[in-house]
């Protein structure tokens, strides 16, 4: 017997188109891991993302794209569903350099969704989830469509 | 670019380069729209802006320390950007501007534009440590 396709929204499968082009494929992105209300990504190391000519270390430039990308897909986890958003606040608290020649991987969870506005915090780490790279946190709004003429079918829970 | 500023490969790769312009003495950097920096179809990607108004910042500090005569390690405290509008398919530009410059710390002042100079798309407050 066959379940039909959930319509909800899964980091993984997204991740399969996500990541094909444009910035976050130029960086080249990967999925690692997600559960109910995060998402977890991978910046891989390469030599032309440098950000200091005299250690082989990470930029923090391409750091923020990755948790940028992470926090939307954290969203959308969250949410159920796909819809746009924009970026209206990140903040990123440096604790340490990456390592050397370090992949960088992001773990962002949405802890709080309303209507029109997502909150979002995480962790960069390189090794040990326990002592980050960074700390970030950041608020996204909802694009397009008024939100609240959405589907009540398709709304998560509280309200969403 | 005056010497001394040369950026980093991160910044060259994604294809940021000085405007040969400067604002407050400070260099304007710019990048051209293109599938490198493009998020949603036809959008800059947030991390992309990120990563001029971050290079800008840096530039205007490298800038105001080689004018005092000082050339110390910079190493990222933290950044915040306001995103104010969405970042169309056309080049965008920014400059930095430095809000207070310590003897350890620099707080730096960045805004990122397209067609109009008065109606910036984003802005960054950076901290900065030097040793």
């Amino acid at each position: 017997m066959t379940t039909p396709p959930s319509p909800r929204f899964d980091a993984r499968e997204a991740s399969k188109w996500f990541f094909r082009h444009g910035h976050t494929g130029w960086l080249g992105l990967r999925f690692t891991d997600q559960g109910d209300n995060w998402v977890e990504l991978e910046l891989p190391w390469r030599e032309d993302l440098l950000g200091d000519a005299t250690r082989p270390v990470l930029a923090s430039g391409p750091i923020i794209s990755l948790m940028d990308m992470a926090s939307g897909m954290a969203i959308w986890q969250t949410r159920g569903t796909f819809a746009p958003v924009a970026t209206l606040d990140l903040r990123v608290d440096y604790q340490r350099p990456a390592r050397e020649r370090a992949s960088v991987r992001g773990r962002v969870e949405c802890y709080r969704l309303t209507r029109s506005a997502a909150f979002v915090r995480g962790i960069a780490y390189d090794d040990d989830p326990d002592d980050p790279v960074a700390h970030v946190a950041g608020v996204f709004m909802t694009i397009g469509a008024d939100p609240r003429s959405t589907n009540p079918a398709v709304q998560g829970g509280g309200d969403a | 670019m005056p010497e001394g500023l040369e950026l980093p490969a991160y910044a060259r790769s994604l294809g940021i380069v000085a405007t040969g312009e400067s604002e407050g003495g400070m260099p304007v950097l710019t990048v051209d729209f293109g599938p490198l920096v493009e998020g949603r179809p036809q959008h800059f990607h947030g991390g992309a802006t990120a990563g001029l108004l971050e290079n800008a910042g840096y530039a205007a500090l490298r800038t105001a320390l080689l004018a005092a005569g000082r050339d110390p390690v910079m190493k990222p405290i933290n950044i915040t950007v306001q995103y104010l509008a969405a970042g169309k398919s056309q080049a965008s530009f920014a400059v930095g501007r430095i809000t207070r410059l310590g003897r350890r710390n620099a707080n730096v002042t960045v805004e990122a534009w397209q067609t109009d100079r008065a109606r910036p798309i984003a802005t960054a407050v950076m901290n900065i440590l030097m040793v």
